[in-house]
C-alpha cells in the first residue's frame, strides 16, 4: 500500500501484543492515512480488538498484557518512554462495543466528561463544545431538549452516538471504534455507519467489525487479521473483490470464520 | 403430555407459593416487633420522656434524654471513625484487592465480621478503658467502629465490583487517570449502594449493647463529655429491663420504641439523601 508520507496519520511498525506472554497479535505493520476509514476484520479471537487497543495504549491496562513494536502518531512513537498514555488518549478517542454512558452524569455531562480532564477548557466554552460534539455525532436534534437528563434514558443507539460525541468532544486526531454496532438494532446500526462517513471529514477513523458488509460499506481501507497475524491490507474495494491472499478470499467468501 | 404439563404447573405453583410464604415470614417479625413496641411502649412516650433525664428509683416520671443524646454521640462518633476506614478498605479491595495482601485483608474482614460483639467490647476494654482508667463514650464509639469496619468493607467491595468494567475502560480511554476513574466514575456510580451498606451497618450498631457494657458503661446523668461514661438507649433498655420495678419495665418498652423510631427515621432520611440521582 503506497501512501504519501505526509498523509499518514497513524502507522504501526511490527506491533505484537501479548497476554501473559502469549501473543495475540504478531508483528502487525499497518498504515492509517489521514481522514480515511480503515476497517479491521477477521474471525473472533483473531486479535483485531487487541490490535486496536494497542493504538491508544489501552491494551497495557489489562493485567498481564504487554506490547512490543512501535506505533507512530504523526511521526512520534506513542510507546516512547517520554509519552504519557493519559495525554495520548486525549488525542486518540475510543468507542466500545457496548454503549457505556456514565450513569451518574447527564447527557451534557457525559459529553463534557473528557473535557474536564483536559483542564484548560473554559467553563463558558463547554456548552459550545458539547453542542458541537452532539451535532458531530448526529444526536443534537434528538437530545437538545434533555441535556440535563440522565444519559441512561436514551435508547441504545442514542447512547452509542452519545459515546461517539463524548469521544470527539476533546477534538482527538484519531477515533477508534471497537465493534460499535454489535449491540445495536439495524436502524441504529445504519445511523452509526452514516455517522462514520461524516466523522472521517475531521478525524482518522479505525473501526473493528466482525461484519464484512459493514466493512465494505464504511471503509476506504481494510485490514484482515487471522490468528493474530495481519494477513492482508489494502483498498477496501480491492480487498473484497480481488484479494491477494488465499485466506482472505476464504474468509470474505464465508468459507470460515 | 397434558398430564405432564399439569404436574409441571402444579410444581410451579407450589414453588411460587413457598417463596411468597418465605417472603412474608421474612418481613413478619418487623411488623410484630413494631406493633408490640407500639402497644407496650407508646403509653410511656410523651414529651417529658424525650426531654427529661431518668428519675431516681421510686420517683415516677423521668425520661431518656440522656440516652437519646448519648446514642447519637456514640453512634455518630463510631460511624465517623468506622465508615471512612470501611469504605476506603472496601474500595481498595475491589480496585486493587486481587493481591496477596488484598486476600489477607478480605479474610480478616470476614473473620472480624463473625466476631461476637461482646468480644470486641472486651478487646476495647483491654486496650482503651483500662489504660485510660475510665469507661468512656469514646471507648464505646471505638468498639462500634470496630464492628462497623468489616461490615462496610465487604458491602463497599461488593458494590464497587458491581460497577461494569466498561465504565472504567470508557473513562481510561477518555484520558482519565486510574485514581480519577476510581473516584469520579467508579465510586460515584457505586455510591448509593455503598451508602445503603453504611446505613445497614449504622442501624446495626445503634442497637448494640454488649460491647457498650464494657466501654461506654452507661450513665444516669446527662453527659456530653466523650471521655466519661455515657448512656445509650440500648444500655438503658438493658438496665431497665433487668431491674425489679414495673415502672422500669414500662420505661424499657418506651426506650425500645424510641430506639426503633430513631433507627427508622435515620434510615429513611439517609436513604432519601443518598438516593441515585437518576432513578431508573
Amino acid at each position: 500500500m503506497v501512501v504519501d508520507p505526509a498523509e499518514i496519520q497513524l502507522r504501526t511498525e511490527r506491533v505484537s501484543a501479548y497476554f501473559h506472554g502469549k501473543a495475540a497479535v504478531r508483528e502487525a505493520t499497518l498504515v492509517f492515512p489521514r481522514n480515511t476509514v480503515t476497517a479491521i476484520i477477521g474471525p473472533s479471537g483473531c486479535g483485531k480488538s487487541t490490535f486496536l487497543r494497542c493504538l491508544n495504549r489501552m491494551h497495557e491496562m489489562t493485567p498481564g498484557a504487554s506490547v512490543t513494536g512501535q506505533v507512530f502518531l504523526d511521526g512520534h512513537d506513542i510507546y516512547a518512554p517520554d509519552v504519557n498514555p493519559i495525554q495520548l488518549r486525549k488525542r486518540v478517542g475510543m468507542v466500545f462495543q457496548r454503549p457505556a454512558p456514565f450513569p451518574t452524569m447527564s447527557v451534557a455531562e457525559n459529553v463534557a466528561a473528557g473535557l474536564r480532564v483536559n483542564g484548560n477548557v473554559k467553563r463558558t466554552e463547554v456548552s459550545t463544545i458539547v453542542e458541537r460534539a452532539l451535532r458531530g455525532a448526529a444526536l443534537w436534534e434528538e437530545v437538545n431538549d434533555r441535556l440535563d437528563k440522565s444519559a441512561l434514558a436514551l435508547s441504545g443507539g442514542q447512547q452509542q452516538r452519545l459515546c461517539i460525541a463524548r469521544a470527539i468532544a476533546p477534538s482527538p486526531d484519531v477515533i477508534l471504534l471497537d465493534e460499535p454496532t454489535s449491540a445495536l438494532d439495524p436502524i441504529s446500526t445504519q445511523r452509526i455507519e452514516e455517522l462514520v462517513q461524516d466523522l472521517k471529514e475531521h478525524y482518522t477513523v479505525v473501526i473493528v467489525t466482525h461484519n464484512m458488509q459493514q466493512a465494505a460499506r464504511v471503509s476506504d481501507y481494510t485490514a484482515f487479521f487471522y490468528m493474530g497475524e495481519l494477513v492482508e491490507t489494502g483498498l477496501t474495494e480491492k480487498l473484497f473483490t480481488r484479494p491477494a491472499e488465499e485466506r482472505t478470499e476464504a474468509y470474505i467468501t464465508g468459507r470460515f470464520g | 403430555m397434558t398430564r405432564r404439563r399439569g404436574r409441571r404447573r402444579l410444581v410451579s405453583r407450589i414453588m411460587t407459593g413457598a417463596t411468597v410464604l418465605a417472603a412474608i415470614l421474612a418481613v413478619l417479625p418487623l411488623f410484630v416487633i413494631f406493633a408490640d413496641l407500639v402497644i407496650k411502649g407508646v403509653s410511656s412516650v410523651n414529651l417529658d420522656f424525650l426531654v427529661k433525664n431518668p428519675a431516681p428509683p421510686g420517683v415516677p416520671g423521668g425520661g431518656v434524654a440522656n440516652a437519646i443524646v448519648g446514642t447519637m454521640i456514640i453512634v455518630g462518633l463510631g460511624a465517623l471513625i468506622g465508615l471512612p476506614i470501611g469504605i476506603g478498605a472496601g474500595v481498595y479491595l475491589a480496585e486493587y484487592g486481587s493481591s496477596r495482601f488484598g486476600n489477607t485483608v478480605r479474610f480478616i474482614a470476614d473473620v472480624l465480621n463473625g466476631t461476637p460483639s461482646i468480644v470486641v467490647g472486651i478487646f476495647v476494654w483491654t486496650w482503651l478503658v483500662r489504660p485510660l482508667g475510665t469507661f468512656s463514650a469514646l471507648a464505646g464509639a471505638v468498639s462500634l467502629a470496630v464492628l462497623t469496619i468489616p461490615m462496610v468493607t465487604r458491602t463497599t467491595e461488593e458494590m464497587v465490583r458491581l460497577v461494569p468494567n466498561s465504565l472504567r475502560e470508557a473513562a481510561l480511554a477518555l484520558g482519565y487517570t486510574r485514581w480519577r476513574t476510581s473516584v469520579t466514575i467508579i465510586i460515584r456510580t457505586a455510591w448509593p449502594g455503598i451508602m445503603t451498606g453504611a446505613l445497614v451497618a449504622v442501624a446495626r450498631i445503634t442497637g448494640e449493647t454488649a460491647p457498650l457494657l464494657f466501654t461506654a458503661l452507661g450513665n444516669l446523668n446527662f453527659k456530653t463529655n466523650v471521655l466519661q461514661p455515657m448512656q445509650t438507649l440500648s444500655l438503658q433498655i438493658y438496665f431497665y429491663a433487668i431491674g425489679p420495678f414495673p415502672e422500669w419495665h414500662r420505661l424499657a418498652w418506651g426506650s425500645a420504641l424510641v430506639l426503633m423510631a430513631l433507627v427508622l427515621i435515620f434510615g429513611i432520611t439517609a436513604r432519601y439523601a443518598t438516593r441515585a440521582r437518576y432513578g431508573r
